[in-house]
């Protein structure tokens, strides 16, 4: 490791993958871009494909039929990868575990290395889980 | 033999690929920086795109299923090396000691290498939207190259007597005056920083590259190294663009002395206009790129050459 295990720790490019949220989520994710919060600082960027990505990002309660694309992104992404569960329904299903179509959380299909609860989680909790994650790798 | 050694030193260590990708990276960090004051944030520390590029040498390389495995990986490389043999021309014939004189034409061809490189590699690369990039990419290559090209012309125009040999234009701005104090020169060095601007896929010509449609488009499915490769190409592009403007139009660049300092400020002026514009504009459709390039931007650049024809 050495160079680029500093480099991993020091530029993560999140590939934010939305399987089956409620787009709650995903607003405080694009608050963490915006001038108040700025994780660009710790060299975090949001990129567009899954083959830049140096973390998973996934938010939502995971429905059966979108089991597949989840585990096929995980697949796609170019190892190391960590990947994060966000707000409640990525962690345990939240108010959905009962739903007929849950099929999640997510851990029950993809590794996770990080969760990040909360319905949905303030910026703040999300950067602190962010450097949570990066004291583990 | 000594001499064999000395060029391939001078391609690979100092003005060609390390030094070109070390002050590159810089580049595109003071890029990110002023970015981020525009936006009212703090921005990413200095060594920010040193840490991207030594994490994506540590990655799996991923190749897509249906790619061309060997077009994919070799055409991103082809772009390296022909953007850092662009450096090491342009920076052996601003050191005169070197004994060295660089060729226009030469320059103007390797330049569009990356370019043609990244459409091979993004076709190779199987991706539907990928080659959505790819074809935008050719179409923007046809729209700017002709007022590139009119714009470098007019520099060589204006130079007496004529010549393609950049050493030949350095002489000419050493005893006459550097060639932006003309008003022909003037129009071509605005001509040939719009071109610029779509060389380098920065908006608001990053058609082939948009991030919210295309996802990165031309370089959507690289992964690890390669990734690493394209953006030091691109990094390094930004570094020989405006050196090379500073070679034709602005005095080349000085190297002893306090000349050192007046060549980075010349520097940071080409980068800081290249990084306002980037910042102001929002994207443009790919027929408006084409027509704006094709309509006023040639015709900018065809009174520029008419003027300097003229003697202006």
């Amino acid at each position: 490791m050495g160079a680029t295990g500093w480099g991993f720790k020091k530029s993560l490019w999140v590939f934010h993958l939305n399987a089956g949220a409620c787009n709650n989520c995903d607003i405080e994710v694009l608050d963490c871009l915006t001038p108040r919060f700025d994780v660009e600082r710790f060299g975090i960027k949001l990129v567009g494909s899954v083959k830049h990505a140096d973390v998973l990002l996934v938010s939502g309660s995971v429905p059966r039929k979108v089991v597949p694309d989840v585990i096929e992104t995980w697949e796609q992404a170019p190892k190391p990868c960590a990947v994060v569960a966000l707000g409640s329904c990525g962690c345990t299903g939240g108010i959905f575990k009962d739903g007929n179509n849950f099929a999640g959380p997510i851990d029950k299909h993809i590794p996770v290395h990080a969760y990040i609860p909360g319905c949905p989680p303030r910026p703040e909790a999300i950067i602190g889980g962010i450097v949570k994650l990066i004291g583990t790798l | 033999m000594a001499s064999t050694l000395s060029m391939i030193l001078y391609f690979i260590v100092f003005p060609g690929l390390v030094f070109t990708a070390v002050v590159g990276l810089l580049t595109t960090w003071v890029d990110r920086k002023v970015s981020a004051l525009v936006q009212w944030r703090v921005g990413p520390p200095w060594y920010q795109p040193f840490a991207d590029v030594l994490k994506l040498l540590g990655k799996e390389i991923v190749i897509p299923e249906g790619a061309k495995r060997t077009g994919f990986l070799v055409a991103p490389l082809a772009g390296l090396a022909a953007v850092a043999l662009v450096s090491t021309m342009l920076w052996l014939a601003n050191m005169r000691g070197a004994g060295f004189v660089g060729d226009l034409i030469g320059v103007i061809y390797l330049l569009t290498i990356p370019s043609l490189g990244m459409i091979i590699g993004a076709s190779a690369s199987g991706n539907p939207l990928s080659s959505i990039g790819a074809s935008r990419e050719m179409k923007l290559i046809l729209a700017y190259e002709l007022p590139f090209v009119i714009a470098i012309f007019t520099a060589v125009t204006k130079v007496s007597p004529m010549t393609l040999k950049l050493d030949g234009i350095l002489e000419y701005q050493a005893m006459n005056g550097v060639l932006l104090g003309n008003l022909s020169c003037i129009i071509a060095f605005v001509v040939a920083i719009l071109c610029a601007q779509a060389k380098l896929t920065y908006p608001p010509f990053d058609i082939p590259e948009a991030e919210t449609e295309l996802m990165d488009g031309t370089h959507m499915e690289y992964s690890g190294a390669a990734l690493a490769v394209v953006k030091v190409t691109q990094a390094m592009m930004l570094f020989t663009l405006p050196v090379f403007f500073i070679t034709i139009f602005w005095g080349g660049l000085q190297l002893t002395g306090w000349g050192i300092l007046y060549t980075i400020v010349k520097y940071v002026i080409i980068v800081t206009i290249i990084v306002l514009i980037k910042n102001t504009n929002p994207r443009v459709r790919i027929d408006q790129a084409v027509r704006f390039f094709w309509g006023p931007v040639t015709i900018l650049a065809i009174v520029g050459m008419i003027l300097a024809v003229l003697g202006l």
